[in-house]
């Protein structure tokens, strides 16, 4: 093994580790709704190559409107899916879609991009 | 669909009390002065109207009224009698749930067309970049050429490429990487950035690869080969994708656009979003019913099969509810309207089909938390491929070995098949159940029917029609019952009870195979209580209970009284009737066995279901039915409140049981079961303790329910194991590992044609379409 070989395989294993720590140990971006008038809470996510926030807190009981800005056109993100609440939406690129629910169980609830790549929580409390 | 905040104005709503309101039309066809004051005039005296003004110039009226004397149709009609025309905009969209959003169809459309001509571009440049980078395979040609030219011509030929067809992957890529989180388009980037960025190298910096001992290659073939596959699989996915909504979008396009509303004694076409409940509706043959509602006056027959399936028109008359979407055949009605907008039969459909549309089936879970690793993974395994082939291959030839299947591993993944496998099945096989009148509430319940063994029918409503018929008509000795008949089914014809109905129905069906001439009844009197008598022919004639004939003095002979002693032990309802003060004919009336039944349960045993039915009859009525409709297993004198726990008794067996019944007597039965399938009759769809619906009521629709879930969880499997085998198969293969046995080694280029492996999971997926219960 030469030189070269020795470094490429050196700066392989770092950059293998590197893409696992980037990737899987990436924090999450949290947000809590805040309840406005009628106890209705709103949060706005910005959906661009992910949703930030990625996680949504919200309150038991009282009706969520998710808007949904999706601030690009890749196709990736275009379907935006809620399974636990029969949600599957389609996001138009530039705009604004919001979602309604009332959560009437507490959990952890995933929400996705059409093909699951993309994906973000609610958690109800 | 209340997805647009901006758009979702309230429709004007019903006139609440006195106070005035304005409101502006837009009127067309003014050409002068005076056709604005003749406008004016003709609004301003209309009742209600308390103050109007015209304004030529802006073609506007501004108009003051009394809403609870006059509303917007009213105003509308008042101008259209001036001779003018008022121009509707088109309605907001939310104003209105089933409209189709046409702003985000118009998106989805530019954005197809923009994805194919980037492709375009990719195709025909890639179709240059490939011979040309071929030259090296002639070297008569090669001496002619200069190479670094050649290099810098590829290298241009490829920016528009990269630049203009591929910039959609890098933009994506580098937004995930900002959020943390790679996605396909992050795969595809990384794999056809590196490919170009060392053809770069090369291009630029050939001496110094030549330092190296390096032969200065470049890959810009690879390069736009790539992009180009991956976006003629994007163009063909989206083309795919388009299709497994379609059923849905049909349900929408069937709504009628406008309605003939009665309003002041006038007919007036006005827009659905105007229609309010308790407007009368005016129906002609051939036309679309506008919404749900009962018939007030008027007879007809209506295609419902976009509701229900049933392909036979259903009759309705006086007092019968109708339903939006359905069309009228023959005769022309009046109803009231009962439902408007969300909560109509069709809106329902739409919402319950678009809810389980969204939702993920439990067999799903494995693909999402693969997925959600997937990519990652991949790209550590790529670096890993790198690192390898650089430490393993041959001096001359590793940097290049090393960096082609580092591409081929990154491109060969495909998450998407594994995305793409599940939601795609379900889409297409909801909407399909949709138009066969079957109602799937989820795909929980897809998945439930598919592992189903035993099918529990309760007998009245499913098997049997739940509405009396005759079935046996014994005359006295000398009476031929071709002679009776029309007597009888005359003063039926004139009574309400669904016993005479069900003689009528009897006697036209007898009349069918023997046709005679139909008596006219007069004199009639309906005997409260007891039955019904007229004056037919000439004769009188009285048809009812025992106690009509024997208010009337008419004895029945030894023969019939002892005919109606054996229907009557026959668990039968017995009818007599009497021509002239002689006794003449017995009929028994009982709920029969649908025609459809026997040939269903057939079926439902033939797809390997065990099939038992539960019933309130004593054990020989039940024993009659069971053998008639070919079921050998069956619970007789089950009291409701007993009926959820025999679905216990059979799961106790061990067995995956769905139940059918009507979905309200049979509500606790059917939420016990593993699926419950609800009998709906088109009356009420969303019926909360069913996974499934059935919207056309006989035992056709179970076979159809769990035929087409049976195929849709198979189309899930099939398309997961092909998205699970492409992947575990593609990835190593990229990676070279058959290099060592075969000497095999995957282009890149091939690699691309992954793009295929999304579309032809969509392409198992739609094929569901075609899907037929077999008879």
């Amino acid at each position: 093994m030469d030189t070269s070989q020795i470094i490429v395989t050196l700066l392989g294993t770092g950059l293998i580790g590197f893409v696992g720590w980037f990737f899987f140990a990436a924090p999450h971006r949290v947000a809590t709704a805040v309840a406005g008038n009628g106890g209705l809470q709103q949060v706005t996510i910005q959906v661009k190559g992910g949703y930030s926030p990625d996680v949504v807190e919200v309150a038991l009981g009282q009706p969520v409107q998710l808007h949904f800005y999706r601030d690009e056109a890749a196709g990736c993100s275009e379907e935006l899916l809620l399974p636990d609440f029969g949600i599957r939406r389609e996001l138009p690129a530039f705009q604004t879609t919001t979602v309604e629910l009332r959560p009437d169980k507490a959990g952890t609830y995933p929400f996705t991009c059409g093909m699951g790549m993309l994906r973000g929580s609610l958690i109800v409390r | 669909m209340n997805n647009t905040p901006a758009t979702s104005a309230a429709p004007p709503s019903a006139p609440t009390g006195a106070a005035p309101r304005t409101e502006t039309l837009h009127i067309e066809g003014m050409t002068c002065a005076s056709c604005s004051s003749f406008v004016e005039k003709a609004l301003s005296r209309t009742p209600g109207v308390l103050r109007a003004t015209v304004n030529l110039a802006a073609e506007k009226a501004t108009v003051e009224y009394a809403p609870n004397q006059i509303d917007h149709a009213g105003l509308k009609a008042a101008v259209e009698q001036a001779g003018y025309q008022v121009f509707e905009p088109d309605a907001p969209a939310a104003s209105n749930v089933l409209a189709a959003d046409e702003e985000l169809a118009d998106r989805k459309a530019r954005t197809y067309l923009d994805l194919k001509r980037r492709f375009q571009v990719a195709v025909v440049l890639a179709v240059i970049i490939m011979p040309l980078s071929m030259l090296m395979l002639w070297p008569a040609l090669m001496a002619r050429v200069s190479m670094p030219v050649l290099n810098y011509g590829l290298l241009l030929l490829t920016l528009p490429v990269l630049l203009y067809s591929g910039r959609e992957f890098y933009v994506s890529a580098w937004n995930g990487l900002r959020h943390r989180t790679a996605s396909m388009d992050t795969l595809i980037a990384v794999g056809t950035g590196a490919a170009f960025l060392y053809s770069l190298a090369a291009t630029v910096a050939p001496d110094f690869f030549q330092r190296q001992g390096l032969v200065p290659d470049v890959y810009y073939d690879t390069t736009a080969t790539i992009i180009a596959l991956i976006l003629l699989g994007k163009v063909l996915e989206s083309r795919a994708k388009a299709k497994t909504s379609a059923a849905i979008k049909a349900l929408i396009g069937l709504q009628a656009k406008t309605a003939r509303v009665l309003r002041g004694g006038q007919e007036v076409d006005v827009p659905l979003e105007q229609v309010r409940p308790g407007d009368e509706v005016l129906v002609r043959p051939g036309e679309k019913v506008a919404t749900d509602g009962i018939i007030l006056e008027g007879r007809s027959a209506l295609d419902e099969s976009m509701l229900t399936g049933e392909s036979l028109p259903v009759d309705k008359s006086v007092g019968d509810a109708v339903f939006g979407a359905t069309i009228n055949k023959t005769g022309s009605f009046r109803f009231r309207v009962s439902q408007v907008g969300t909560n109509t039969v069709l809106a329902q459909i739409v919402k319950l089909v678009e809810d389980a549309q969204g939702s993920r089936a439990p067999i799903q879970r494995l693909a999402d938390k693969i997925s959600a690793v997937f990519v990652p993974i991949v790209i550590m395994l790529a670096i890993a491929t790198f690192v390898v082939w650089f430490a393993l291959a041959p001096t001359g030839q590793r940097l290049p070995l090393a960096l082609v299947n580092f591409v081929a591993v990154l491109i060969i993944a495909c998450p998407c098949a594994l995305g793409l496998a599940t939601p795609t099945a379900i889409m297409v096989g909801t909407g399909l159940g949709a138009s066969h009148g079957v109602l799937i509430r989820n795909a929980e319940a897809l998945e439930k029917a598919y592992q189903v063994d035993t099918v529990l029918l309760d007998k009245t409503g499913t098997i049997t029609k739940g509405e009396p018929a005759v079935t046996e008509f014994i005359t006295a000795t000398g009476t031929e019952p071709a002679a009776l008949l029309p007597l009888l089914a005359a003063v039926e014809r004139r009574s309400e009870h669904p016993l005479a109905a069900a003689v009528v129905r009897y006697a036209e069906e007898q009349q069918q195979s023997a046709p005679g001439e139909t008596a006219e009844a007069t004199d009639f009197v309906a005997h409260e209580g007891r039955g019904a008598g007229a004056t037919v022919a000439g004769q009188a004639v009285l048809i009812g209970n025992r106690r009509l004939l024997e208010e009337n003095n008419i004895i029945l002979s030894p023969k019939l009284e002892q005919s109606a002693a054996g229907l009557l032990a026959q668990a039968r309802t017995v009818l007599y009737a009497a021509v002239a003060g002689r006794a003449v004919a017995l009929a028994g009336v009982a709920d029969t066995v649908r025609d459809t039944s026997v040939a269903a349960i057939r079926q439902l045993q033939s797809q390997g279901l065990t099939v038992v039915m539960m019933t309130g009859d004593n054990h020989q009525t039940a024993e009659k039915v069971a053998r008639q409709v070919g079921i050998t297993r069956f619970y007789a004198e089950v009291l409701p409140a007993d009926k959820a726990g025999k679905v216990q008794e059979l799961q106790a067996e061990g067995r995956v049981v769905a139940m059918v019944g009507d979905g309200i007597n049979d509500a606790p039965a059917l939420a016990r079961a593993d699926l419950g399938l609800a009998m709906g009759g088109g009356t009420d769809v969303a019926m909360e303790a069913a996974g499934i619906t059935l919207m056309r009521s006989d035992l056709q629709g179970v076979v159809t329910a769990m035929a087409l879930s049976r195929q849709t969880v198979r189309t899930i499997c099939q398309n997961l194991f092909f998205a699970f085998v492409y992947n575990t198969l593609g990835i190593p293969i990229a990676a070279g590992l058959l290099y060592p046995f075969t000497g095999w080694l995957l282009s890149p280029m091939l690699a691309a044609a992954m793009a295929l492996s999304s579309v032809s999971v969509l392409t198992n997926s739609l094929r569901l379409r075609g899907f037929k219960v077999k008879g």
